[in-house]
């Protein structure tokens, strides 16, 4: 697993509150990890800290699951 | 009842009337009180006059974006913990009558009586949503909700801030953080005391409880909504004014 995919998995199990083992990049932060909308935001404002990227609204409405904001911010990061 | 020990409060417009008051309440109720204004002078006076401990003065103009975004911050820093209450209660007016009123009248007061309240409230609510728990509460005024010929530009951002106030209650409300107005009638201030009697008269001739409010009156209320107490209230207002406009 790439570091990137560490830091997010480690953030979404710190503010989530959810265990580990769940947070597969398949899952879904609302479907399964029951996340509500303001999770969601917040979590996507931990990763911009967290990683120094800006994720602009309409790219953050798209971040559903947890592959998706690891592919996101790998993409932004390889950009830059 | 009431009790705010150890809860970090942020004043803002605390040089005033009605936020001196805010300020003395809340202080003698427990909590940890950073006061704000852009009269350095008047704000130590205060901050002595409170007493030596559990409070802090710092001083911002609110007019200006960088410092309402920054504020929340610096009252964090100054109070060395987290903030509990925020109190957005500074507010300006430019009265007069819309044919001739500028841009830039407009805009003065829409800035500092409802785009820095924003500011302030987003600022701190991403703290309070995290810690799930926090009170804000706005202050407005009645003629926010009733009209005032004179006063296009104020009673527009006092009636936005209650629309304001309601939305940021629904996105705050699944974290057991509260947002509320109070919205003061004709409080004696010294604002107000430069009125000539026979319009005081005629004003308080309006208002069922036949008198002024005083600043304790609205600060009252502030501290309740403040309080534990008042966990299950959101998004509501408090209107205080002697019952000149019951809405």
């Amino acid at each position: 697993m790439s570091e990137i995919a560490d830091k997010v998995k480690k953030i979404v199990v710190e503010h989530l509150g959810v265990e580990e083992s769940k947070v597969t990049p398949e899952a879904s932060f609302i479907d399964d990890l029951g996340a509500d909308s303001l999770d969601t935001v917040e979590l996507v404002m931990a990763f911009e800290e967290a990683f120094n990227v800006e994720i602009p609204e309409d790219a953050a409405e798209k971040i559903a699951t947890v592959k998706d904001a690891i592919d996101y911010i790998e993409a932004q990061k390889k950009a830059a | 009842m009431f009790s705010l020990t150890s809860k970090v409060a942020l004043v803002t417009g605390a040089t005033g009337g009605i936020g001196a008051a805010i300020a003395r309440q809340l202080h003698r109720q427990g909590a940890v009180v950073v006061i704000t204004g852009t009269r350095e002078s008047v704000l130590n006076e205060l901050a002595a006059g409170l007493g030596k401990e559990r409070v802090h003065a710092v001083t911002a103009d609110l007019s200006d974006p960088a410092s309402a975004d920054q504020l929340i911050a610096r009252a964090e820093e100054a109070a060395g913990a987290p903030l509990d209450i925020l109190v957005n209660n500074a507010g300006l007016t430019r009265d007069m009558l819309a044919i001739r009123m500028k841009d830039e009248d407009w805009d003065k007061v829409i800035n500092v009586d409802l785009s820095s309240p924003f500011r302030l409230c987003r600022a701190a609510l991403k703290g309070m949503l995290r810690r799930r728990s926090g009170r804000i509460i706005n202050i407005a005024s009645v003629v926010g909700a009733t009209g005032n010929a004179g006063q296009a530009n104020y009673t527009a951002a006092k009636a936005g801030l209650v629309g304001m106030t309601k939305s940021l209650a629904q996105e705050a409300g699944a974290r057991g953080v509260t947002l509320n107005v109070v919205a003061p009638g004709f409080i004696a201030t010294p604002m107000t005391d430069v009125l000539p009697e026979a319009q005081k008269e005629k004003l308080v001739g309006a208002i069922p409880l036949a008198r002024m409010g005083t600043p304790d009156d609205v600060a009252s209320a502030v501290l309740y909504l403040a309080s534990d107490e008042a966990a299950w209230v959101t998004g509501s207002t408090l209107h205080v004014n002697g019952g000149m406009a019951m809405i």
